[in-house]
C-alpha cells in the first residue's frame, strides 16, 4: 500500500512534476507525492491503477505507466475523454491532484520470469503495458525475449513513438508498429492491422506469455490469432477496462459477472475471461 | 447465549434504557407502509409490522453520505468523525439482520475495510424481533429466517413475554441496565418458543428453490426470460433502493458556493441505471435493459455465492412490493427452472 492510511478513499495530495504532450488528446503526467509515505516510493505492479483526483471535479481510474524499477516516479498517460480527464488537461506542471492506490492485482510478473514475452497493445492499451515493458528492460536478465506488437489509428496517435522507435536497436527486443491508416503517407512501418503482425513474428508459445491490451475490438482479433498459434489460455493475460468508481471493491461499478475489475483484475487471463460473462 | 424474558406490558419500561445507546429507531407508520423513524411515543412504534419500505442500510450506507472536504490547490481531508452517531434500530426482522451480515462482509472485512461504513457499524446496536411472514416473504429458501449472530438484542414472541437473545457485550449491557425487568426462562417458555418457531417456518407461502441456481443460471444465460424482463424492466433502480443488500454508489465531488473548497460524497446507484457500466469514451458494457436486468439476478443468484457463499438476496419480498413494473424475484426464478408453467422452447 501506498501508506498506513485508515481511510482508503482518502486521496493523497500529488504535484505534477511534468507533462509530456504525447498526442493531441494524450498526454503523460509525472507525479510526485506531496509527502511521500513512510516507506518513500510508490510500490506498484506493473498493470495496476491509480484512483486520480482532480480536485473540486472528481475522480477516475488510470492505469500506471512508468515501471516500478524506477523508483519515486509515478507516471499516468492520460486520454482526455470525461469530465476529470478533461479537467486534469488543463492544469500544468506543480498544480496539485490527488492519487490514491495503487490498486487491482497488476500482471504476475513472478510466473513471467525466465519467459518471453509477446506484449500486444491497441490505441491506449500501450498505457499499462509500458508499464510491463519497462519493467522487463530494467531487468532484461530475467526475461527472455522481449516481442512488441503495437497498433494505432495514425502515426500521430501512437503513444511513446520516440521512446519505442529507440528500441529497434536492443538486442533481444522486436518491435514491431502499425497503424490502421497513414494519412500523411510517410510511415515507414506497417499499415494494417495487429493480427497481421503477429502473423509475421516466430513465438514460442509454451515459453511465452502473451500480455494484451487495448480496446474491445482488439481482443476480438486478436486472441482468436493467439490461440490459433498454440498460446494456452491462461498464458494470454488481458487487462479489462471498467468504471473502477472506489478501486477497492465496494461501489459495484466494476463487476463482471462474479468478480470486481479493481481487486481480482484488471489484469485476468484468457481463461478467466472466458468464464465470465459480458466481458469484450 | 444468554437468554432472559421480559414481560410484553413491561416493554415500554425495557425501551426506555435504550436512548443511552444512541437515537432509537424503530418501525412506525409512513403513509401505507413503515419506516424506520425516530418514535415521538412509544405506542407509535408497531412490532406488527409486515416491512419496511427501506431497508437498515439506509442507516449504515446512507442514501447520501458526506466523505470528504476539500480545497483547490492543496488537497482532502475527512470527514469520519460524521459517520460516528450512535444509533439504535429497534425491531428488527431476521431477513434485514442477515442484510445488514451481508453488507458487513463486504464493507467491513477484506483487504480495504469502509471506514465510513465501519464507524455506523460500531455505532448501531440491534434489536432483532420475529415477525408473521406475508405472501411476499421467502427467507427459508434464502436461508434467512433465522439469524444466530448480527444483533446485540433479540426479541421472540412467546406468549404474554418475549424471550430476550442477548448477542453481544453490549447487549448484555442493555440487559443488565433494565435489570429487575428481566426474568429467567422456564422449560415452558422453551416449549413454547420451540412451539411458535416451528409454526412460524410452516407459515411462509412462497418458496422458490435455490440449491442449483448457480449452475442453471449458468447455462441460461441466453434465455428468452431476459428479454421479456428487460421489455417490461423501467430501469426506475426501486428494486436495489429497497433491496437490504444492494450497495453499489456513486461518488460525486460539489462545489461549495463562490469557494474553492467543497466536499466529497456518495450517492446510492443501481445496476438498472444506463450508466452503471458506461466507461469513458462511451464504451457501455450493459447499454441494454435486458442485460442489466440479468446482471441484477446474476450478482445476486450467482456472482455473490462465488464470491461469499450465498445469494445476496434474504428472501424480504421488498423489490417485488415496489416494483411498478410488477417484477417478481420469486417469478423470476421460476421460470429460469421452468417452474412457471410455461414451456420456453429454444430458450
Amino acid at each position: 500500500m501506498l501508506a498506513l492510511e485508515a481511510n482508503p478513499y482518502l486521496p493523497l495530495p500529488a504535484r505534477i512534476v511534468r507533462i509530456q504532450r504525447m498526442t493531441p488528446g494524450h498526454n503523460v503526467y509525472q507525479l510526485r507525492l506531496a509527502d511521500p509515505p513512510a516507506g518513500g516510493a510508490w510500490r506498484h505492479r506493473p498493470g495496476q491503477f491509480v484512483e486520480l483526483s482532480v480536485v473540486g471535479v472528481g475522480e477516475c481510474p488510470i492505469s500506471i505507466s512508468s515501471s516500478p524499477t524506477r523508483a519515486g516516479i509515478l507516471e499516468l498517460c492520460v486520454r482526455s475523454a470525461g469530465r476529470v480527464t478533461d479537467a486534469l488537461h488543463h492544469l500544468g506542471t506543480h498544480d496539485v491532484v490527488g492519487v490514491r492506490g495503487p490498486y487491482g492485482n497488476g500482471f504476475p510478473v513472478e510466473a513471467m520470469e525466465g519467459q518471453d514475452l509477446l506484449l500486444v497493445a491497441g490505441g491506449l492499451g500501450m498505457a499499462p503495458l509500458r508499464s510491463l515493458l519497462g519493467y522487463a528492460l530494467d531487468q532484461r536478465e530475467r526475461f527472455g525475449r522481449i516481442t512488441l506488437l503495437y497498433g494505432a489509428r495514425t502515426p500521430q496517435d501512437m503513444l511513446f513513438r520516440e521512446e519505442l522507435f529507440s528500441l529497434r536497436d536492443v538486442e533481444g527486443v522486436d518491435v514491431l508498429l502499425t497503424v490502421d491508416r497513414d494519412p500523411s503517407g510517410t510511415w515507414p512501418h506497417a499499415v494494417g492491422l495487429l493480427p497481421d503482425l503477429l502473423r509475421q513474428i516466430q513465438v514460442l508459445p509454451a515459453r511465452t506469455y502473451a500480455a494484451v491490451v487495448g480496446p474491445p475490438v482488439v481482443y476480438r482479433f486478436v486472441l482468436g490469432e493467439l490461440l490459433r498459434l498454440g498460446f494456452k489460455k491462461d498464458r494470454i493475460l488481458m487487462s479489462l477496462e471498467r468504471r473502477m468508481k472506489c478501486g477497492v471493491g465496494k461501489c459495484g461499478h466494476c463487476t463482471v459477472g462474479y468478480k470486481y475489475t479493481c481487486l481480482d483484475g484488471p489484469i485476468f487471463t484468457y481463461w478467466d475471461v472466458i468464464n465470465l460473462p459480458e466481458v469484450v | 447465549m444468554k437468554m432472559r424474558k421480559v414481560r410484553k406490558d413491561a416493554l415500554d419500561l425495557f425501551v426506555a434504557v435504550l436512548p443511552r445507546f444512541g437515537e432509537v429507531l424503530a418501525p412506525v407508520r409512513r403513509g401505507a407502509g413503515w419506516a424506520f423513524a425516530p418514535p415521538r411515543r412509544w405506542s407509535e412504534v408497531d412490532l406488527a409490522y409486515p416491512r419496511t419500505l427501506l431497508p437498515p442500510k439506509k442507516i449504515l450506507l446512507p442514501p447520501h453520505e458526506r466523505m470528504l472536504r476539500f480545497r483547490k490547490g492543496e488537497g482532502y481531508e475527512d470527514l469520519l468523525a460524521e459517520a460516528g452517531k450512535p444509533v439504535v434500530l429497534f425491531g428488527v426482522h431476521p431477513y434485514d439482520i442477515l442484510g445488514i451480515s451481508i453488507l458487513d462482509r463486504v464493507f467491513g472485512s477484506g483487504r480495504f475495510p469502509d471506514p465510513y461504513y465501519a464507524a455506523r457499524r460500531r455505532n448501531t446496536t440491534v434489536v432483532g424481533v420475529d415477525f408473521t411472514p406475508d405472501a411476499l416473504h421467502f427467507c427459508p429458501s434464502m436461508n434467512a429466517d433465522w439469524v444466530e449472530s448480527g444483533f446485540d438484542l433479540f426479541l421472540s414472541d412467546i406468549g404474554d413475554h418475549y424471550l430476550v437473545m442477548v448477542g453481544t457485550s453490549r447487549g448484555d449491557d442493555i440487559v443488565e441496565l433494565s435489570g429487575c425487568l428481566l426474568e429467567d426462562i422456564t422449560a415452558a417458555d422453551v416449549a413454547e418458543y420451540k412451539h411458535r418457531s416451528a409454526q412460524r417456518r410452516a407459515s411462509y407461502a412462497t418458496e422458490v428453490e435455490i440449491g442449483d441456481l448457480p449452475g442453471i443460471l449458468e447455462m441460461e444465460y441466453g434465455s428468452k426470460v431476459w428479454e421479456e424482463l428487460g421489455d417490461r424492466c423501467l430501469s426506475c433502480g426501486a428494486c436495489t433502493a429497497v433491496c437490504p443488500t444492494c450497495y453499489c454508489f456513486d461518488v460525486y465531488d460539489e462545489d461549495d458556493l463562490a469557494a474553492p473548497t467543497g466536499t466529497r460524497g456518495r450517492t446510492w446507484d443501481s445496476c438498472l441505471f444506463a450508466s452503471h457500466a458506461r466507461v469513458a469514451g462511451g464504451e457501455n458494457f450493459r447499454a441494454r435493459r435486458s442485460a442489466r436486468v440479468k446482471f441484477r439476478f446474476y450478482h445476486k443468484q450467482r456472482g455473490f455465492v462465488a464470491e461469499y457463499g450465498r445469494p445476496s438476496c434474504v428472501g424480504c419480498g421488498r423489490c417485488s412490493a415496489v416494483c411498478p413494473a410488477g417484477i417478481d424475484i420469486v417469478q423470476v426464478i421460476r421460470a429460469i427452472r421452468d417452474e412457471d408453467g410455461h414451456a420456453r422452447a429454444g430458450s
